[in-house]
């Protein structure tokens, strides 16, 4: 009888009860949320008893301005029934923490390192938790919804430096769907517009 | 202080003998043997790869020779995009080449930063080198960059022979 992901997000239901909502699909997806972000290495080491047992990618959204302000998606595979699942756990801003699913996935490793990086989330039993992508002593967290595109400017002597880039009015974004280019030419996006 | 003489003779005045100054004939030996120190951080690279390559032959101005150390290179292409964590890194392998040493600045994202202007990004890696010619492109071309060693051995043939030492615009 072929897994579904239907069928992945009902099994984990029918184990963890109301900490797993019920499964939203879209275009063929499976979401799940899962209530409670301490209990995730349970979660992820029953999913992959399940046969989830490639994480193909861990990342995180910040909801800048509501509460919880972060969002952590899990994307799950499973090598031999082939089923992606997607598990999406909330954080609040005061907490920014949640435990490590390196324990269960090995890769989480460096996907949580780079969470950690751009987005200021600490992993609590992370065997190696620091910065991936910019230099260690940077300062900021880049991802940020309130982390301007350009940059800051900041030192750390002997490493790197950086500069803020000149944007000159702003990311230039199209508005896609305009019925003719002069609709859609790319023009200044205000930031937090 | 430049100079404008330039290697010539007459074969029937003069021979098999060349008479020029001292500087004209340093800077012809220099010019024409040009070896690049591949920079090569992203997709201009591969440019730089093409231009190296059998069909826009580098090797007929003398720069085939990609030496790979600084300490035996003449001029350094920066091509790619320079990101702040290599920024420290480029200018320590340019500190670390013999002069007279030159820069091209090759495509758009080692002259200016290119179309990233964000947190992570130089914009323009002479803010930590003195670029000797850029090169416009998204990569350019090979014929733009063999365009620009061009350049670069015109402004060569025109240095006096004690050259004065670079200094970064700040």
């Amino acid at each position: 009888m072929a897994m579904t992901p239907q069928k992945l997000a009902e099994l984990l239901q029918s184990r963890f009860g109301d900490l797993v909502s019920a499964p939203t699909e879209f275009r063929g997806e499976v979401t799940v949320r899962i209530a409670d972000a301490e209990r995730m290495p349970e979660v992820g080491a029953y999913a992959k008893k399940l046969g989830c047992d490639f994480l193909l990618d861990i990342t995180s959204v910040d909801n800048y301005g509501e509460d919880p302000r972060w969002t952590i998606v899990y994307e799950l595979y499973g090598l031999d029934h082939r089923c992606h699942l997607r598990l999406k756990v909330d954080v609040s801003e005061e907490k920014s923490e949640l435990p490590t699913v390196s324990t269960v996935w090995r890769t989480a490793n460096w996907h949580e390192r780079e969470i950690y990086d751009l987005m200021g989330l600490r992993f609590r039993g992370h065997p190696d938790l620091r910065r991936i992508i910019m230099w260690d002593g940077y300062p900021h967290h880049p991802l940020r919804k309130d982390f301007p595109l350009g940059g800051k400017p900041t030192d750390v002597p002997e490493v790197a430096f950086t500069k803020a880039a000149p944007l000159e009015g702003g990311p230039f974004v199209t508005a896609p769907g305009g019925k003719d280019s002069v609709e859609r030419e790319p023009r200044a996006k205000e930031f937090g517009g | 202080m430049r100079t404008a003489t330039e290697i010539g003779y007459n074969t029937k005045v003069e021979g098999d003998v060349i008479v020029t100054r001292v500087d004209a004939a340093l800077n012809w030996c220099r010019k024409n043997s040009l070896w690049p120190m591949p920079m090569g951080l992203a997709c201009c690279a591969i440019e730089l790869m093409a231009a190296g390559a059998s069909r826009y032959d580098i090797s007929r101005f003398g720069a085939e020779v990609m030496r790979f150390s600084p300490r035996q290179a003449d001029v350094m292409i920066v091509s790619g995009t320079v990101t702040y964590k290599m920024a420290t890194a480029v200018k320590r392998i340019y500190d670390q080449m013999a002069e007279p040493k030159y820069v091209i600045a090759m495509g758009a994202c080692a002259s200016t930063g290119g179309m990233y202007r964000s947190y992570a990004v130089l914009q323009g890696v002479d803010h930590v080198l003195p670029v000797d010619v850029y090169v416009a492109g998204c990569p350019p071309r090979p014929e733009a960059l063999l365009d620009a060693l061009i350049k670069l051995q015109n402004k060569l043939a025109r240095e006096p022979v004690l050259s004065t030492l670079k200094k970064v615009a700040a």
